[in-house]
């Protein structure tokens, strides 16, 4: 199963850690979270994937739901540091050529 | 009535079998090929040209359509009994609906229940009505309606509804159902075993209905297509998915989601980047030639540069290959920052534009448009009208809105069935092939469905899934999908060529009443050598049909193919007007019950096949009297026009058949309201229900072929 850690550093971006499998299963309370976030006030997020041991499709869905969440409200969601077996999966779509993984949680709105 | 389940056949029969079909089929293929080189060759009658050319095209389609079911029959793949399921998936059974009445809904839901597998059962209601909500509550049965998030928005049919659905519900597979497709307990463990294959992404089985007589009058039954034409697709891994009684993988329908988003929102940022450029450089050159209405033309028209100049820099990041989400974020950006600047300097200019823009967002709302399948056609308009310096802005800026990642015009931005067509299931499965799944027929019948019991509905329901159909084949032609094998493609090309049959009937009806009327002769002459090579191709063809049907009835598809004529040609011109005209489809809304019998038969439905039966006719009896009477026109030429004219004749007997049905009648019961609780259909209780229309089973491959 996955857990999910959900905080805001100083700079007031959203940072959320999914641990373990990100599947059709856990998908929608990342959704949750992010909407949630979003709605609170945070409208950039960073999902870190640093500890995500397994995703599929449903899970870039949640992410790209998510995406959406936050560019409508102004801000951006960007993901940090994916496992192979995650890029693995961003490459099977297509995904990796239009949302880019960035180094670390902490830079990721550096640019 | 009856309809078996798998036939069991040994592995040697089976293998005997299609050695016997590929023996058939070569031959056929041999002797058509002979037949219409020599047609084009030799015999083609070029003083006649303007009969005798549409003639000898229309046989050569005639050809390609022979040798396209022989290439299907060439594998057909006889999947025999299911596998046993896996143990512990888990699944959920959609029941789709609009509006059809509640109690057929529930009859349909209360048989999803019982099903044997464990599993979760759901009423997809698009009509969001309570007293469905209510009763399924009372059963202990899902109910999901649309989010919020669907307000306002393109609600894409059914297929918008089973992609709403997909994001409430979690389990790994899904059965997806009509409201009319009442159940077996064993569907889902004559299904799931084939999932033991990893990349299998879905079952099919086959659409029966129960309320047809043994006649089947409206040819609703489709015993070919799901049977040995099925079975053919599936030899060469490409079954397809009929809309209703199948099971999908959810993995395989969500990859499809991420990557038909990533592709859309691609296309559509090169599309509106490329559109902007050339509303902001029009507007540039308007405020060059007269910046009088603007106080501070220099400052608007600095702004209108750097947009230009970032647009630019955006269509090169993205040639590079930058990540597109970090482009168009950026890119956003800068053009709200200018934006805010110009806002201040052209104030006064603002107003008038501002409707149109409204109106911008409009279009990318359209019901039966994404933006980034938008033609050209809209974009072009856009890019014609004449803006002001903000006008211009705004648009830009819509545009990379709708079409951007957050994909505004759309309510959920992974649309997993595919969207682009009035039928959903062709164009999802084509996609779920190109991506590398796998599909598979299973050919036992598995639920129990209604079909249309009036030739209204039934000309409204074939029309709609040529539509779809040919939409899917102007808008992502098989041949060109390279991620497809080559076979693949030709199934797929299969099901959309049988479609152009329309405008081949329309040279059949006209070449024996030319003769017959007026002694042209399309080929050069009916000689030994015409006979001895068409008929051994003709008796082939249906040999080659006899023996693939194996005792499964096929003329009334045969029929239909030709008699629904019109109904072929009309699929075309609306899905090209659709496509390439942007025109609306005007596809006639079904009714949603069975229409009250008014006692007078609806026979301005088949107009054009009853004034072509009398032309026939007519011409049959001139062609007589001209050479009994009169002694014109060959003896030959004479009889083998009549036997022509004989032959089309009962062909379109069909449509005067079903104009005069009157509705399923069950042969001994009395009607009588359905004794509650009951699950299994029953054709006496059915007759008091309406029967729905417009969202039942929209199987891919709609009438039967020659």
């Amino acid at each position: 199963m996955m857990e999910l850690d959900v905080r805001t550093d100083e700079r007031g971006i959203g940072v959320v850690v999914p641990r373990g499998r990100l599947n059709m299963v856990s998908a929608r309370s990342l959704r949750d979270a992010l909407d949630t976030l979003v709605n609170d006030g945070t409208h950039r997020i960073v999902v870190d994937l640093a500890e995500t041991t397994f995703m599929d499709s449903s899970g870039l869905g949640a992410l790209i739901a998510g995406l959406k969440t936050a560019r409508q409200a102004g801000g951006d969601l960007r993901i940090a540091r994916p496992t192979p077996a995650v890029t693995t999966v961003f490459e099977l779509t297509n995904l990796d050529k239009v949302l880019r993984p960035r180094e670390s949680a902490e830079a990721a709105f550096d640019d | 009535m009856s309809r078996r389940g798998p036939v069991a056949r040994t592995p040697q029969q089976a293998a005997r079998r299609l050695a016997l079909i590929r023996v058939v089929v070569v031959l056929t293929a041999v002797l058509g090929v002979n037949y219409v080189a020599w047609r084009w060759l030799f015999s083609v009658h070029w003083g006649a040209w303007w009969i005798a050319v549409p003639l000898v095209i229309a046989e050569t389609y005639s050809l390609i359509d022979s040798l396209l079911f022989g290439l299907t029959m060439w594998r057909l793949k006889d999947r025999g009994a299911a596998p046993p399921p896996p143990p512990d998936v888990t699944v959920d059974v959609f029941i789709t609906s609009y509006n059809e009445p509640v109690d057929l809904v529930m009859r349909t839901a209360r048989a999803a229940k019982a099903i044997r597998y464990p599993h979760e059962t759901w009423v997809l209601d698009d009509g969001n009505r309570e007293e469905m909500r209510l009763a399924c509550e009372a059963e202990g049965i899902g109910w999901i309606t649309r989010s919020s998030a669907w307000a306002d928005r393109p609600r894409h049919a059914k297929a918008g509804n089973l992609n709403n659905a997909l994001l409430a519900t979690e389990g790994e597979f899904l059965l997806i159902l009509d409201a009319d497709q009442v159940p077996l307990p064993e569907i889902l463990d004559h299904t799931l075993g084939y999932f033991t294959d990893e990349q299998m992404a879905l079952v099919q089985t086959p659409q029966w209905f129960v309320n047809v007589p043994e006649s089947d009058p409206l040819g609703s039954q489709a015993p070919l297509f799901y049977g040995p034409i099925q079975q053919g697709k599936d030899g060469w891994n490409a079954a397809f998915f009929c809309g209703s009684n199948a099971v999908i993988r959810r993995e395989a329908l969500m990859q499809l989601g991420v990557s038909g988003y990533v592709g859309e929102v691609e296309v559509g940022v090169h599309r509106a980047l490329r559109t902007g450029r050339r509303i902001v450089t029009a507007a540039r050159r308007s405020l060059d030639r007269d910046p009088s209405p603007y106080g501070n033309a220099e400052q608007v028209g600095r702004a209108l540069d750097m947009i230009l100049y970032d647009i630019g820099r955006a269509r090169r990041e993205l040639a590079r290959g930058v990540a597109l989400f970090d482009v168009t974020y950026r890119f956003q950006r800068r053009l709200g920052a200018i934006r805010r600047e110009l806002v201040a300097a052209d104030l006064h200019a603002l107003r008038s534009d501002l409707a149109v823009v409204a109106e911008l967002e409009g279009l990318a709302a359209d019901p039966d448009e994404r933006l980034a399948t938008v033609d050209e056609a809209v974009l072009e308009q856009l890019a014609q009208r004449e803006w002001s310096p903000l006008g211009a802005v705004e648009t830009v800026q819509a545009l990379v809105d709708a079409v951007d990642v957050d994909r505004a015009a759309e309510a959920q931005p992974i649309m997993p069935l595919a969207t682009i067509s009035v039928t959903e299931d062709m164009a999802t499965c084509m996609r779920l092939h190109s991506l590398g799944w796998r599909s598979a027929f299973h050919d036992e019948v598995l639920a129990h469905g209604l079909a249309p019991e009036d030739v209204q509905t039934m000309i409204t329901q074939r029309l709609r899934w040529a539509q779809g159909t040919v939409q899917v084949m102007f808008r992502e032609n098989p041949l060109r999908q390279k991620r497809l094998s080559v076979p693949q493609r030709l199934m797929y090309f299969a099901t959309m060529w049988s479609y152009l049959s329309g405008f081949a009937a329309v040279v059949y009806i006209a070449a024996p009443v030319v003769y017959l009327l007026f002694g042209v002769l399309p080929v050069q002459a009916i000689s030994t050598d015409f006979f001895i090579r068409l008929v051994p191709f003709l008796i082939v063809n249906q040999l080659l049909f006899w023996v693939v049907a194996d005792g499964r009835p096929t003329w009334r598809g045969q029929q239909y193919s030709l008699a629904l004529f019109p109904v072929w040609i009309k699929s075309f011109t609306s899905a090209f007007g659709n496509v390439f005209l942007g025109r609306t489809l005007d596809f006639a809304v079904t009714p949603k019950v069975r229409r009250e019998d008014d006692g007078r038969r609806p026979w301005h439905l088949v107009k054009p096949q009853l004034v072509a039966m009398a032309l026939l006719a007519g011409a049959a009896v001139i062609g007589l009297v001209r050479l009994l009477v009169f002694d014109q026109g060959s003896r030959l030429g004479v009889y083998l026009n009549l036997f022509w004219v004989a032959f089309d004749l009962v062909i379109f007997s069909v449509v005067v058949s079903a104009v005069r049905y009157r509705g399923f009648q069950p042969a001994d019961e009395p009607p009588q309201p359905p004794p509650p609780g009951h699950l299994e259909p029953e054709p006496a209780a059915r007759r008091s229900l309406p029967l729905p229309a417009v969202r039942r089973p929209v199987p891919t491959h709609r009438g039967e072929r020659r």
